[in-house]
């Protein structure tokens, strides 16, 4: 397959295009910059989608009749931002949301990129949390229940606990979704990593910045993915090997 | 201390309760014998209002618990109940499965209700299992907390629900021990059981619970030797054949 690639006839020029080295140093510094934003972005959209999508899933397990009003809605929601494309809601959002020019409301491009980010993945991750909390067996509420915790309490301390614990490795999926998607706020204008290294291809007609860009993320990808993996492990040590609470 | 009086409970087309009528005394150990599916698991949850009852009512220490708008989150802190399933909070080392129903029903600063748990752990004989986490325990270790856990609420009751059937034969007697232990102590119960011999032994009354209603009752020693009904006398031939008295 490598050798397939490497001595076919069009090579060279891909070579040059694609895998100059002298081009990757050159933008590199510059690109690596812009990368802040996109850590920055997906810092900040994440810390929002873990507490509302926490709400959500929690709005979604209301019992009884009473609640169904809050569980349409919620379902509505998750199904609708899970069935547009996020470009589209970057884009309408990005594009619209500051066009409207009102008193009070931010035209950063990097704010409705956010913004986006989160309303689509705060859909994605309260389906996570919920198969989390459906996968907690009732007898655990009801034990809760019977020493005498209110449902919030039982919810809070018993249930979903252990349901976070047994979505961390799907959650960590979403995660990785999301620090990807975050090149897409660079349609908009702001000038993170994908952005800045189309900005150096059109200086130069050499595609190799684009691989910077793509070595920036799967360089943090890794460490997330380790994290985790160190999450679960560490779990599953502590209660395994008791006495270390 | 608990009175029941005409209570029914369907689950769907299915009457499992068809009017039961059942006093227990304080001090008063009742034990709950009959097939496999006869309600008795399903009486017990309602009298911990896990199961709310379709009708009758049910008192327990002078307040009618089947009342409409009455608390049930502080009528289950003076009802214990102790599963079949042991249902331990598995994320929870035992020092805080115990102290979460003080903690957070009952307002306990930390300390206390750490040293109220220690001093139960102890004379249960677990308190070298103060921190470790349930998965690490043996089956009748793990219904001995759950026994302590349920006792750490200071409840004015305790129901039993079976709670020596999910353990190997050699881990029986330990947790049968704990419960005569609180019978000595004055404790009132209602126990569901399939250990004939220590309804005998333990029972201060004896109920025959057959497709729902209380069929025959009364002292172990006249049940147990000379049951009037004909089902009753049935049940027992079948559970004398299985080596079980
Ligand atoms: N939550 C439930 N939903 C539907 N049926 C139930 C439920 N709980 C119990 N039952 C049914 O009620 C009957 C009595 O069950 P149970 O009270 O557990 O009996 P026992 O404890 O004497 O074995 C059984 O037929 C059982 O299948
Ligand atoms: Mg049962």
């Amino acid at each position: 397959m490598v050798y397939a690639v490497t001595h076919s006839p069009g090579w060279p020029e891909v070579e040059a295009a694609f895998f100059d080295w002298g081009a990757y140093r050159d933008s590199f510094p510059a690109i690596s910059r812009a990368f802040l934003l996109n850590v920055k972005i997906f810092l900040i959209a994440e810390a929002f989608i873990l507490v509302f999508a926490l709400l959500l899933a929690v709005l979604r397990s209301l019992p009884g009749p009473v609640f169904f009003p809050i569980r349409a809605l919620s379902i509505a929601y998750a199904d609708f931002f899970r069935g547009v494309p996020t470009i589209l809601v970057i884009a309408l959002l990005g594009f619209g949301a500051p066009a409207l020019a009102i008193d009070g409301i931010p035209t950063s491009t990097t704010f409705w990129g956010i913004v986006s980010l989160v309303l689509i993945y705060t859909a994605y991750v309260s389906e996570v949390y919920r198969a989390g909390i459906e996968s907690v067996h009732p007898s655990q509420e009801a034990a809760a229940r019977s020493l005498g915790l209110t449902r919030s309490q039982a919810l809070g301390w018993v249930v979903l606990p252990q349901a976070v614990r047994r979505v961390i490795p799907p959650l960590l999926n979403d995660f990785i979704g999301l620090q990807k998607d975050t090149a897409l706020v660079g349609i908009l204008g702001s000038v993170e990593a994908f952005k800045q290294s189309q900005i150096e291809v059109a200086a130069d007609f050499n595609f190799t910045h684009y691989l910077v860009a793509a070595t920036l993320f799967v360089a943090i990808t890794i460490p997330l993915a380790r994290f985790t993996d160190w999450l679960v492990a560490r779990d599953r040590r502590r209660r395994q090997a008791g006495a270390l609470a | 201390m608990i009175e029941i009086d005409g209570v029914r409970k369907s689950f769907g087309r299915l009457e499992v309760l068809r009017g039961i009528d059942l006093d227990v005394a304080e001090h008063e150990v009742v034990c709950l014998i009959g097939a496999s599916g006869s309600g008795k698991s399903t009486l017990l949850r309602c009298v911990n209002l896990l199961e709310p009852v379709d009708a009758g009512q049910i008192v327990v220490g002078g307040d009618e618990i089947t009342a409409r708008g009455v608390d049930v989150n502080a009528l289950r802190r003076r009802i214990g109940i102790v599963f079949q399933a042991y249902n331990l909070f598995p994320h929870m080392s035992v020092i805080r499965n115990v102290t979460l129903g003080p903690r957070k029903a009952l307002g306990l600063s930390r300390r206390q209700a750490e040293a109220e748990a220690d001093e139960l752990l102890r004379r249960f004989g677990l308190a070298d299992k103060r921190d470790d986490y349930p998965d690490r325990l043996s089956g009748g270790q793990q219904q001995r907390v759950a026994v302590v856990r349920a006792l750490a609420m200071r409840p004015d009751v305790m129901l039993l629900d079976e709670v020596t059937s999910a353990l190997d034969p050699e881990l029986v007697a330990e947790v049968l021990n704990v419960i005569r232990e609180l019978a000595a102590g004055g404790m009132t119960m209602l126990i569901a059981t399939h250990e004939m011999g220590f309804a005998r032994d333990i029972a201060s009354r004896v109920c025959f619970l057959d497709a729902g209603v209380i069929l025959e009752q009364g002292p172990p020693a006249r049940i147990f030797s000379t049951p009037q009904e004909p089902r009753t006398r049935q049940f027992l031939d079948r559970i004398i054949e299985a080596g079980r008295l």
